[in-house]
This record gives structure tokens, C-alpha cells and sequence, in this order.
């Protein structure tokens, strides 16, 4: 019964652990002596917020793949284009303070001799207009991709291969610099968000708490459509998808739905990421990232929620040492992780300890009869 | 693509096939398929592998499109032009060959995601749940003899609960006309009988047309027959006068 509430017991130690982070670190971070064995580094905070964006793109991604059977290969393209959004908005915060000194261009156009500041720039230097369009714009390209791929009823790997492709045009096409958007170098060279100094350890362990905070709440938006009757449709559709049709379910509106409210989360946790990297450029929307997100959800253990964003936690936890251990391997590792747990672990690691749980839970019972009758 | 039809009824009947024909990639699947069910009426429907019975359900149930022919419900709508999730709101249930039934869902959940309610996404996203909702489950599950193994995973289920499942999510579905592709395959006789029985309290209140291969159990119905062969219709009547006629004792039940 515990499995339908909006909070079960795993989701409330999830919810408490990242509040309680949003809140202790930044203390830690900011009023402890840089000495102190209780201090974080200022590194440490963004890098443990980077990790939380990636927790959030993980969980959007198994709202998609987990619930609804729908595998998106390109689901760093709605990360990338929520950053590129917050990366417009930093850029346009430098004003006259970039090295051509220009109060409108951003350094890149004086470089490349525009004479104007493009359409799509426009309304970027306003900050409410630039968070609209962080949910907007991956929203709206995930709604329309998906009202033309789910309406013809793309399904299984051939939509995963278009998701692949979608990512990967976006990748070329803002490798451009006749895109405006810095080509190949992408949005730097941040200064402010919000009147504050992106580089401050104040401003940094904010950027940190809201990220945790921000994934709570895509946690609870997440949980609260799958446990509700809209989710058990979903759930059926992966399942059995033509069953759920002959019942009279509009199969492509509820993967529609789940798809958009899945880009949106990523596009915002894109946004998050890209103040605290300081850098949003094409790279993040190779194909590569796309796939390295599905392998932390199925590492997590997929269709849990919590353990997609337990599994980009811990699998980028194990990149950042293994690329300072030794580098050249991580891909070789990453390959043979996956292999591991598509092998081994196919409910991943909360499947593995929800199992553990279960044969804990089995010897006790005897026990207590035992007890009872002494 | 409205359900109401202005139309006025052509025929009396609730179901109307006349000259169906459908083919994939040049092989004939139907070639003039005619079939007229009164509403209230239970019609077995037999014939030898490939004589186009799916065919008749998929092309009913709107998942493959007719070449030639009308297809009519209720005398007033044309399924031809309707898709699946339409028709099935129209009030047509289909029941699979093989059971499909939600794995990962309770049996509780898989009858609750049957029941007859708005169907549209926002709807089951924020909709109240109906005040009688949890009276029509187990009034269901009553029927299908299921009432015991509410919360088991469907997934767990043996092979003729499943198959019950999916009848009492057809119920719930309340249709008018329920589609039913061999019921007991792979039963027990046990199951058998009592699908049967199942199978004729439903029709009490309900249009069922059954496609199934098991002689007894279609004896054990006792409705009209319909032999289907190599695409239409080769005899009709009840199941003694059918398996006396010599031509269907050619195709179908051998001498």
C-alpha cells in the first residue's frame, strides 16, 4: 500500500537528505574557518552541485525511460538548451564589462562584426523572461518532436536512434557561429546572476542549496504523476502499449505529456548546471552525454526515480576520481559498468538493495514466533 | 473525429461487416467478408488457422484499415474511419489471444484502469476518482472469481486467472459488444467449463462475439456458429447443422 503514496519511506530519507544538504553545506562552506576540518571547499560545493544537476537530468530521463518505456538518447539536448537559455541571460549580465567593452554585444558578436544584437537575443538581459524560456524552449521542441514521433508511433529503437539524431543535429548546428550563439566556444566568461558575482562562495553555495532544492521538487513532481492514476496509465503503456490503446487511452497524449514535463525538468536542470560550470558550449550536446545519462539511470535501478538520481550521483562521483587516477580508462570503465549492470544488476543498485532488504526482513519473522513462544 | 454521429441508423443490427476485404502485401487475409450480430447476441466464430478471424477483430477494433467494404456499429458509426482508441470508447472491448494484461500493475489496478472514466490525460492526472469506483471493482473481481488476489501483481497470476483478468477488465470497460479471442487456450477443462460459464453471464447483458478452436467448449456456449475459411464466410447456423455440412468437414474438422 506504501507503494501509492506521494512519499514512501525511501522517498522521504531521499527528500530529507537533500534538504538537509541544501541547508548544512552552505553553513559548512561559508562560516567554517577555511582550515577547519568541517570546511568545504568552494570546488568541492560547485562540483557536488553539478552532481545534483546531473541527479535531476537523470531523473527526468527515467520519468521517460522508466515509467513510460520511451529510451531518449538525446535527453542532454533539453539540459543543453535549459543552459544555453540561463548561459544568454549571464552573457547579457557582462554588459560593458567584456574585453571589447561593448554595453550590448556580447565579446564573440563584436569578434564576429555584428552590427545588432540578434532577434533571439532579445529580452535575454530580463531574468523572469530568460527562466520562462529555460522551460519553454526545451518544452517546446520535446512537444513537438514528440507530437510527430508518438503520433506515427515511432516506438522502441528506432525512436531512441531520432531522439540520437535530434541531439546530434542541435550539436552541429550550434557548432555554427551563423547561430549566434558563440559556435564552437559556446557562452563564457560569466560575471553576475542576479546582481550577484557567479565566482563568490556565497553566491556558489546558493547555486547549490537551490539545486538540491530544485531536485526535491522535481522529485515530488515526478513521484506525484506516476503514483497517480495518470502514472499507472503510463506504467501500462510500457507494459503492453496496444493493450492500453484497445482500453480507449490516447496512448500519444500520455507520452506526450510525460515527454514535455521530462524535457522540461532537464532544460532546468541544465540552467542550474551552466552558472556553477561557468561554460555552456556545443560539446554538452554530444550524443556521448545523452547515453552516459541513461547508463546512471539504469545503474540507479530505472523506474525508481530515486535511484536514477542515486546512480548520476555515484557513477560521476567515480568519473571524477577515475579521470584523476587514471584517465585514459574511464570510457573503458563506463562501457563495462554498464555491461556489468545490464548483466548483473538489472533492477540496478536499488534493485540490489531493495532485495537485500527483503531477505533481511525473511529469517526475522521465525524469530519472533520463536520469542513468542518462550 | 466526434463519437456522436449524425447519421441516421442503417441497419438494425450492431454489428454489420458486408464484403470486408483486406490484403498484406498481395496475400488476402479477407476476401468479402460478410457478418450481421443483433445486439443482445452471442456468436461463436471458428475456422482453421488463417482464415482471417484476428483479421475480423483487428479490422473491428480499428488496428488495420479495411481495402474494400463497410463495417458498421450501432448502424450509425463507420469504423473504417475511426482509430482504436475511439472505437474502443464507442463501446467495442476486445479480449487478446494471448493474455495482455498490465504485469507490473495489482489486479485491483488493472481493473481500475479499465473502468469505464475519462479517458483523456489531464483528466487522469487530476481527476477525482469516482464515488463508486471501489463497489464496481469488487462487484468485478466478484465476478471473475478474483476477489482473493486483489492486490497480487498480475504478473503472478496463473495462466487462466490472467485470462479472467482480462475478461473482468473487458466488463469493466462496460462495452456493448465485447471481442473475444480464444478464451481458453491453454486452460485446464476445469477453466474451460467455468470460462463458459463466465462467458454466458456476460452475455446476458452484453454483445460477445468468441473466436475459439475448443469444439466442446463452443458446444458448451451452445450459440449460433460462423465457420470462417480462407477469408469469408463458409456456413452458418447452430453447431450441429455447421459440423453436418460437408464443406466445412473438408476445411475444418476434418472426416
Amino acid at each position: 500500500m506504501n507503494a501509492n503514496r506521494l512519499l514512501d519511506t525511501r522517498g522521504l530519507v531521499f527528500v530529507a537528505i537533500l534538504v538537509a544538504a541544501a541547508i548544512i553545506v552552505p553553513v559548512l562552506a561559508l562560516a567554517t574557518p577555511t582550515g577547519s576540518a568541517l570546511h568545504v571547499p568552494p570546488y568541492l560545493v560547485a562540483l557536488m552541485g553539478k552532481y545534483l544537476c546531473f541527479a535531476m537530468l537523470a531523473l527526468a530521463l527515467d520519468l521517460v525511460w522508466g515509467y513510460c518505456g520511451i529510451l531518449s538518447l538525446g535527453h542532454g539536448a533539453f539540459f543543453a538548451l535549459g543552459g544555453y537559455a540561463m548561459g544568454m541571460y549571464l552573457m547579457r549580465q557582462i554588459g560593458p564589462r567584456g574585453v571589447y567593452a561593448n554595453p550590448l554585444l556580447p565579446d564573440f558578436m563584436v569578434f564576429l562584426n555584428y552590427k545588432a544584437l540578434p532577434v533571439a537575443w532579445w529580452g535575454f538581459n530580463w531574468f523572469p523572461y530568460a527562466a520562462v524560456m529555460v522551460l519553454l524552449v526545451p518544452g517546446v521542441l520535446a512537444f513537438a518532436f514528440g507530437w510527430l514521433a508518438f503520433r506515427s508511433r515511432v516506438t522502441g529503437v528506432y525512436l531512441s536512434i531520432i531522439t540520437q539524431a535530434m541531439t546530434y543535429a542541435l550539436q552541429l548546428a550550434f557548432f555554427r557561429n551563423d547561430m549566434g550563439l558563440g559556435g564552437n566556444n559556446g557562452l563564457t566568461d560569466f560575471k553576475d546572476i542576479l546582481g550577484f558575482n557567479v565566482q563568490s562562495d556565497a553566491t556558489r553555495a546558493t547555486l547549490f542549496s537551490l539545486s538540491a532544492l530544485a531536485l526535491v521538487g522535481a522529485y515530488l513532481i515526478a513521484r506525484a504523476m506516476v503514483v497517480s492514476k495518470f502514472g499507472k496509465v503510463v506504467i501500462a503503456i510500457r507494459d503492453a502499449e496496444s493493450r492500453t490503446r484497445f482500453l480507449g487511452y490516447r496512448v500519444e497524449s500520455y507520452k506526450l505529456v510525460v515527454f514535455t514535463v521530462s524535457a522540461m525538468m532537464a532544460g532546468v536542470a541544465g540552467a542550474l548546471y551552466v552558472p556553477q560550470v561557468g561554460i555552456i558550449n556545443p560539446g554538452e550536446f554530444a550524443p556521448a552525454n545523452s547515453i552516459e545519462a541513461v547508463i546512471w539511470v539504469s545503474v540507479g535501478g530505472r523506474g525508481t526515480l530515486v535511484g536514477a538520481a542515486l546512480g548520476a550521483i555515484l557513477v560521476n562521483f567515480a568519473k571524477t576520481w577515475f579521470t584523476g587516477v587514471l584517465p585514459s580508462f574511464w570510457l573503458f570503465a563506463l562501457g563495462l559498468l554498464f555491461i556489468l549492470v545490464t548483466v548483473f544488476m538489472p533492477k540496478g543498485l536499488l534493485g540490489l538493495f531493495s532485495r537485500f532488504q527483503r531477505r533481511q526482513a525473511a529469517p526475522d519473522a521465525p524469530v519472533s514466533v520463536t520469542e513468542a513462544q518462550s | 473525429m466526434s463519437i456522436a454521429s449524425d447519421n441516421p441508423a442503417l441497419t438494425s443490427s450492431l454489428l454489420y461487416l458486408d464484403g470486408v476485404a483486406v490484403s498484406f502485401d498481395g496475400y488476402k487475409a479477407l476476401r468479402g467478408l460478410s457478418l450481421v450480430l443483433a445486439p443482445g447476441e452471442m456468436r461463436a466464430i471458428i475456422g482453421p488457422n488463417g482464415a482471417g478471424k484476428t483479421t475480423m477483430m483487428d479490422i473491428i477494433t480499428g488496428k488495420t484499415r479495411a481495402d474494400t467494404g463497410d463495417v458498421y456499429f450501432a448502424g450509425t458509426h463507420d469504423l473504417s474511419k475511426l482509430d482504436e482508441a475511439t472505437i474502443a470508447e464507442l463501446g467495442i472491448g476486445r479480449k487478446f489471444q494471448k493474455p495482455t494484461v498490465f504485469e507490473s500493475h495489482t489486479v485491483r489496478d488493472n481493473i481500475l484502469l479499465a473502468l469505464k472514466a475519462p479517458r483523456k490525460a489531464f483528466a487522469t492526472l487530476f481527476g477525482k476518482p469516482p464515488v463508486d469506483e471501489r463497489e464496481r471493482i469488487d462487484q468485478i473481481l466478484e465476478t471473475t472469481r478474483l476477489k482473493d488476489h486483489r492486490d497480487r501483481l498480475a504478473a503472478d497470476l496463473s495462466h487462466g486467472q490472467k485470462q479472467w483478468l482480462e475478461i473482468g477488465m473487458l466488463l469493466a470497460q462496460d462495452p456493448k459488444l465485447l471481442l473475444v479471442d480464444e478464451p481458453v487456450a491453454g486452460m485446464t477443462d476445469a477453466e474451460t467449463a467455468q470460462t463458459a460459464i463466465l462467458l454466458r453471464e456476460i452475455a446476458r447483458d452484453h454483445s460477445v462475439v468468441v473466436v475459439e478452436h475448443d469444439m466442446t467448449f463452443v458446444r458448451d456456449l451452445g450459440v449460433k456458429v460462423t465457420v470462417l475459411h480462407e477469408g469469408s464466410v463458409l456456413a452458418e447456423g447452430n453447431l450441429d447443422d455447421v459440423s453436418a455440412d460437408p464443406r466445412v468437414i473438408e476445411v475444418y474438422l476434418g472426416r
